[in-house]
């Protein structure tokens, strides 16, 4: 059994940066991350991404290369390709790596588990050849790989990200279908003077709507009744705009209307979450430090609520003088005192988010998909599904879910679970809070038997 | 007065007996928990199962054989009335032994069960060879199995759906989200809820599960019922690979492989644990070692409603007649009886099964 | 199956190893995300659900849909979480069930 002070979940942006503070403040860390180099989905793979590679991903993501260098230092304990699949009172926490059970216990730990794409339910989303608007940005910053004909779909920031950096790889994108109206910069005009606090954000996007506008990339705005049309694969891209039909043929479509906290190893240790109405997801419940509802859990930069990378790296180390302070290491003052600078950094950071929140709200035909889109992939269970349990009195998605099986297949209703909620909360007029979530259980990724077997202690064998 | 019987608890024992006084032409208002409530309905191994109970009170083998028996009866009828099958496999199920020795000890027991049941139990030994015929994928550790033949399973939540949506169909009126806080006697029933609720009704039903902890002594009942946690696993889907049921692994109708199930005493803790998880997984592989690479794709706890002797709880409140104590920890095996004998009972009918063996009479005054 | 893949790859001087997919030969980046060198080499259906037998292929490359699992080593695993390693036979999961079904 290896024992440290602090176990961090997660080599993004908040984990890294928590796990260079931590060590340098003399606790010993445990770095776990499922993929097998550090860089989180923000700057994955960026050790690798040298050369043209790195031009078409840009400045800001070759940021990313001074948190990784950091992690080469004593105190740090990076186990890269481990998937934590259980976390216990203790704190006690398993994990698959190359085929192996293997466990670690920590006195605290950071989740540093990062964001999911917001998912887009839409008629064909289903079919081979719709992925997140995420997902080919993976293909491009790990593998260089990219979609020759693609639409773009949804709204937000991201989206624009992904057209640019495919207008710099040569592969355009055949158009983008945005979901916001004219309205929605409008409605976030009101964020502006806030915003400007975080003006390099806004220029960015300028600069992204310029390029894409540059390549000749089709825009269109305020687009409803999306649909992946194709019979065993995406065909074409279909669309509604002020009544007019449109169709675009096409070979990938992405999907994307912003990203969510991923919550699923907070919640399956209790820590409470509450609804936010600006971000229309549940987000755990943190303090100042990150710390959460539940003893010695802290929880840092996505996870905790959508604040982009840059402000992820602050609230990782913010979260490290915490658990260093409480470990004993360093005093309350000396803990104030560092942190104080994290602190206005962040805040600076996160100063353009309520505009982005508003210009960018979801696409409201996802949030309420019609009877017959799939919500739940993996049990391919319909809207229309959950609204028949709404009938039937399922109050909230537990229920639902033993009713339906959604949210018991494999992904364990990462990608379902917020549109379940969203569904039976129109059903039975409640709120979303009053519906709830999911109760989140391990395993939290899949683990095989023979690797729980070999893990039986026959002495403490609990199962007669 | 709204209803004849206010049903407390719309889990599968509450909703099987809403069900069957239902079909009867009664008027029934179950009153259901919320969404985060203890529900052994959504956590159970989904067995319907005769072999191993009442080894010490052949009546609950006997009230076990008769609800088996009937079961395919209400499934058919369920699935009628709802278009839903409730995935019944009534095939036989083994007790699977890892020892010769064990295997004959509980032989020897089966035996002596079967003479005081008139000879109907039907089981039969087979040994690694013949279990190797009928399960290819049988591991060597596996010494032999007892089939019984009254053995089978169904799908659970199949079952628990169905039961909501026909409890519907027939009009029945289902409150959900209630909590029961008490219930009076003032001339009907008056049965009320946190949140202001009062429904009223000619007779009470209390099938609450681990409600009954609490609400059981409200109503003048002993209910001396205790949660034990049974953390159960279930695997990826797969290839059929294990025909019939056993008490450690069965292969439910979706593909999925569940396991089950271990028997801890843990209050009213229903988490999972990975030395649970552990032991669980050794066992099945044990018995199946193809199983080593499957994946783990869910795993909970549930909370059995057990008696101090493990058997279900059938009674008349002496304080508040008319109020009844139905509990019991195989409300899945027990769902047939429960729908279609059991409102003989409460309507005292000349039908009304023999449950005098039931009764908190078995348990002494605390 | 490579000429009509709808991804393109950047240049990548990562030598070629052999893998065997659902019976076929290909030759992709060696260390290289298997799912990202599947889709490059043109596979566009990875699985058939075990629900409806519907196709699917990759949606997340994150690890977090589990649309891209794939049976090899005798276990079902993410494409996206496996790296293009010499001699790999991958097959499609649940594909013998859903041949049976359409029997």
């Amino acid at each position: 059994m290896q024992r440290c002070d602090l176990a961090i979940i997660g080599a993004g942006p908040a984990g890294m940066a928590a796990a260079a503070e931590a060590a340098q403040k003399g606790l010993s860390v445990t770095l776990l991350d499922e993929q097998n180099r550090p860089g989180g989905q923000i700057y994955r793979e960026v050790d690798r991404a040298a050369g043209p590679r790195g031009a078409i991903l840009g400045q800001e993501y070759l940021h990313g290369m001074t948190l990784t260098e950091n992690l080469c230092q004593p105190g740090i304990n990076h186990l890269s390709g481990a998937v934590v699949w259980a976390i216990e009172d203790g704190f006690r926490i398993s994990f698959t790596q190359k085929g192996r059970a293997g466990q670690v216990d920590a006195e605290r730990i950071i989740l540093a588990t990062g964001a999911l794409e917001r998912t887009m339910p839409v008629p064909g989303w289903t079919l081979p050849g719709v992925m997140t608007a995420g997902a080919a940005q993976i293909l491009l910053k790990q593998s260089g790989v990219l979609p020759r004909r693609a639409v773009l779909a949804g709204c937000g920031p991201l989206l624009y990200l992904i057209a640019a950096q495919m207008v710099r790889a040569g592969t355009p994108p055949l158009a983008l279908v945005e979901t916001q109206t004219a309205a929605s910069p409008l409605a976030a005009a009101r964020h502006l003077p806030g915003a400007l606090r975080g003006w390099r954000y806004l220029a960015k996007g300028l600069k992204m709507l310029a390029e894409i506008k540059r390549a000749g990339v089709p825009r269109y705005t305020g687009a409803t009744g999306i649909a992946v049309a194709g019979s065993t694969h995406a065909e074409a891209v279909t669309f509604r705009i002020k009544g007019q039909e449109h169709r675009i043929a096409c070979d990938t479509v992405l999907l994307h209307h912003g990203v969510v906290p991923n919550t699923q190893a907070a919640r399956s240790i209790n820590v409470p979450h509450v609804w936010s109405e600006a971000q229309q997801c549940f987000v755990p419940e943190t303090g100042a430090w990150g710390e959460t509802g539940k003893d010695g859990v802290l929880i840092a930069g996505d996870g905790a609520g959508i604040s982009g990378a840059m402000a992820a790296e602050f609230a990782g180390r913010i979260a490290a003088l915490k658990a260093a302070e409480e470990l004993g290491r360093i005093t309350a003052p000396e803990r104030d005192r560092l942190a104080a600078p994290l602190f206005s950094q962040h805040s600076r950071e996160t100063a353009v988010r309520p505009f982005l929140d508003a210009a960018y709200p979801p696409y409201a035909d996802a949030l309420q998909p019609a009877d017959s889109t799939i919500v739940c992939r993996c049990e391919e269970v319909t809207a229309g599904d959950i609204r028949s349990y709404a009938r039937l009195g399922c109050l909230g998605p537990n229920q639902a879910k033993a009713f339906g099986r959604a949210g018991m297949g494999p992904c364990q209703g990462r990608y379902c679970g917020l549109t379940v909620t969203a569904l039976l909360a129109e059903a039975n007029g409640q709120t979303p809070e009053e519906t709830g979530y999911y109760r989140i259980r391990p395993p939290i990724k899949p683990v095989t038997l023979g690797e729980l077997a070999a893990m039986e202690d026959p002495s403490a064998n609990a199962a007669e | 007065m709204e209803a004849e019987y206010a049903v407390i608890g719309g889990g599968v024992v509450g909703l099987s007996v809403a069900w069957g006084l239902l079909r009867r032409g009664k008027r029934v208002t179950v009153l259901d928990g919320d969404d985060g409530s203890f529900r052994a309905s959504r956590g159970n191994f989904g067995l319907v199962w005769v072999q191993s109970k009442g080894m010490k009170q052949p009546r609950y083998a006997s009230w076990s054989q008769q609800s088996a028996a009937a079961w395919a009866g209400f499934a058919a009828e369920l699935e009628d009335g709802t278009g839903r099958s409730v995935g019944l496999r009534q095939n036989g199920g083994y007790d699977l032994h890892f020892s010769e020795e064990t295997l004959y000890a509980t032989v020897a027991q089966y035996d002596a069960l079967k003479d005081k049941l008139g000879g109907n139990y039907p089981f039969e030994v087979l040994g690694r060879n013949a279990l190797s015929r009928e399960e290819p994928q049988i591991g060597p550790k596996v010494a032999g199995a007892i089939l019984h033949h009254q053995d089978g399973h169904a799908n659970p939540l199949r079952l628990l759906v169905s039961l909501a949506q026909d409890v519907r169909r027939l009009g029945g009126t289902v409150l959900n989200g209630k909590t029961v806080t008490g219930v009076s006697k003032p001339e009907a029933f008056k049965v009320q809820c946190s949140d202001g609720t009062v429904v009223t009704a000619g007779k009470v039903v209390l099938s609450a599960g681990l409600g009954a902890m609490e609400l059981g002594p409200k109503l003048g009942f002993k209910a001396p019922v205790r949660p034990q946690r049974g953390q159960v696993l279930i695997t990826e889907k797969l290839p059929k690979m294990i025909n019939r049921p056993s008490l450690i692994a069965r292969q439910v109708d979706e593909g999925g492989i569940q396991i089950g199930a271990t028997n801890e005493e843990v209050g009213l803790d229903d988490g999972v644990t990975q030395p649970g998880l552990s032991g669980l997984a050794a066992e099945a592989i044990a018995a199946y070692p193809a199983l080593a690479r499957a994946q783990l794709v869910r795993s909970w706890g549930a909370l059995r409603i057990l008696s101090p002797d493990g058997l279900p709880i059938y009674q008349e409140s002496p304080e508040l007649p008319g109020a009844y104590l139905v509990t019991c920890h195989s409300g899945i095996t027990l769902a047939a009886a429960h729908a279609l004998f059991l409102p003989d009972w409460l309507e005292g009918t000349a039908a009304a099964p023999d449950l005098e063996v039931f009764s908190e009479d078995r348990f002494p005054v605390s | 199956m490579k000429t009509v893949s709808p991804f393109l790859e950047l240049a990548d001087d990562a030598p070629r190893v052999r893998v065997w997919f659902d019976g076929q030969p290909l030759d992709l980046p060696a260390g290289a995300n298997l799912a990202a060198a599947l889709l490059a080499a043109g596979v566009q259906v990875f699985r058939h659900t075990p629900v409806s037998g519907a196709a699917r292929a990759p949606f997340c490359m994150m690890g977090a849909c589990f649309e891209c699992l794939v049976e090899t080593g005798g276990r079902v695993q993410q494409a996206c979480m496996l790296e293009v390693e010499d001699g790999m036979r991958i097959a499609r999961p649940y594909d013998a069930e859903a041949n049976d079904a359409a029997l």
